[in-house]
């Protein structure tokens, strides 16, 4: 829901890298968004290519790697990845668990071309 | 990548690794700054739309009377002031923010909020974010403490279904207990959920009706605003 002010930051944040290396040009841009933060990546595509009209931006490619959700059980040490929703332990059942990934949400990296 | 033209060298990756956010965090490290400065305790308050927020608000104010001295944010998508001409009538300063539609406050929404309150004279500051489970929780504000009230009637599963919020809370209200009898609410399950995301959240059942639990939120608190008078980090 709040993707407009997202992708108005990843523009800002790759132009910022983009302007620093000296490119012409953005073709491509490295996401990596865990699954516990809400974002979507359709609605990142539709203001990116608005947003990104007129900057060395323009008609870069958007890539979205989605890092799922991993679970530490405190009881058992089993470790399991979230598939849909939250569950608690498969192995024991319980429900002491711990989010060791899944939040992530940066700008890994971005491909240039240089006059 | 093979249509690089002549005129431009091969593409070069050039590695990032920036928080998306991080220009929002910026400020709201600018925002705590400026509080802590003036001994402000903030509270980021985040619910879904009707959970009880300024019932909450104007219970908290209620039982401090007199210990300690309140300021209030009210974020709103819409110009309505309804929820601030509830604090004002209570005695306390009030600052709307209408977000113009945005499903959220942001850091820099808040720093205009903070220049228009006079935080010399506050102890508190509560931040009554935009009614919704999913965007306040991606935006760091500047505040100390992200509270979370959930109520009954929005149903036992809302963990589940919002996990993102859950995991950054620092308190959580269960307010409307009043209607456990009469809403199939399973606490169980829910308190279930709520363990698996956050392990040992502060969790204060309440009813902002019948004043229920409300004291010992209230005592939590005045623990936190004396820590902060005292200079201690929240």
């Amino acid at each position: 829901m709040h993707e407009l002010a997202v992708t108005e930051s990843i523009l800002n944040i790759a132009l910022k890298h983009a302007q620093q290396a000296g490119a012409s040009r953005v073709t491509d841009l490295h996401l990596v968004i865990g699954r516990l933060s809400s974002i979507i990546d359709d609605s990142i595509q539709f203001y990116w290519d608005m947003i990104s009209e007129n900057t060395i931006c323009q008609g870069a490619r958007l890539h979205f790697q989605r890092v799922p959700a991993q679970m530490l059980c405190l009881n058992c040490g089993h470790t399991f990845t979230l598939e849909s929703e939250l569950t608690p332990c498969p192995t024991c059942k319980s429900a002491q668990v711990k989010v060791t990934s899944g939040e992530q949400f940066y700008l890994d990296s971005i491909e240039i071309e240089k006059p | 990548m093979s249509s690089t033209s002549p005129t431009h060298s091969t593409p070069q990756r050039v590695p990032v690794i920036e928080k998306i956010l991080s220009a929002n965090d910026q400020v709201a490290a600018l925002n705590r700054a400026l509080l802590d400065e003036h001994r402000v305790l903030a509270i980021n308050l985040m619910a879904s739309p009707g959970a009880g927020k300024t019932s909450f608000i104007l219970a908290t104010i209620q039982a401090l009377a007199g210990r300690a001295r309140i300021g209030v944010v009210e974020g709103d998508t819409a110009p309505v002031t309804i929820d601030a001409d509830k604090v004002i009538a209570a005695g306390m300063p009030a600052v709307q923010i209408n977000t113009g539609g945005d499903c959220h406050l942001d850091a820099v929404m808040l720093r205009d909020g903070l220049h228009q309150l006079p935080l010399d004279d506050l102890d508190l500051l509560v931040i009554e974010n935009v009614g919704n489970l999913v965007c306040p929780a991606a935006f760091d504000l500047g505040a100390h403490l992200s509270v979370l009230i959930a109520s009954v009637p929005e149903g036992d599963d809302k963990p589940y279904k919002y996990p993102a919020i859950y995991r950054g809370v620092d308190v959580l209200i269960i307010n409307k207990i009043d209607l456990l009898p009469y809403v199939r609410f399973n606490m169980d399950y829910f308190r279930q959920g709520v363990e698996m995301l956050n392990p040992g959240l502060v969790t204060f059942p309440v009813s902002c009706s019948s004043g229920e639990g409300l004291a010992g939120w209230i005592a939590w608190l005045e623990g936190k605003l004396k820590a902060k008078r005292d200079g201690e980090p929240a």
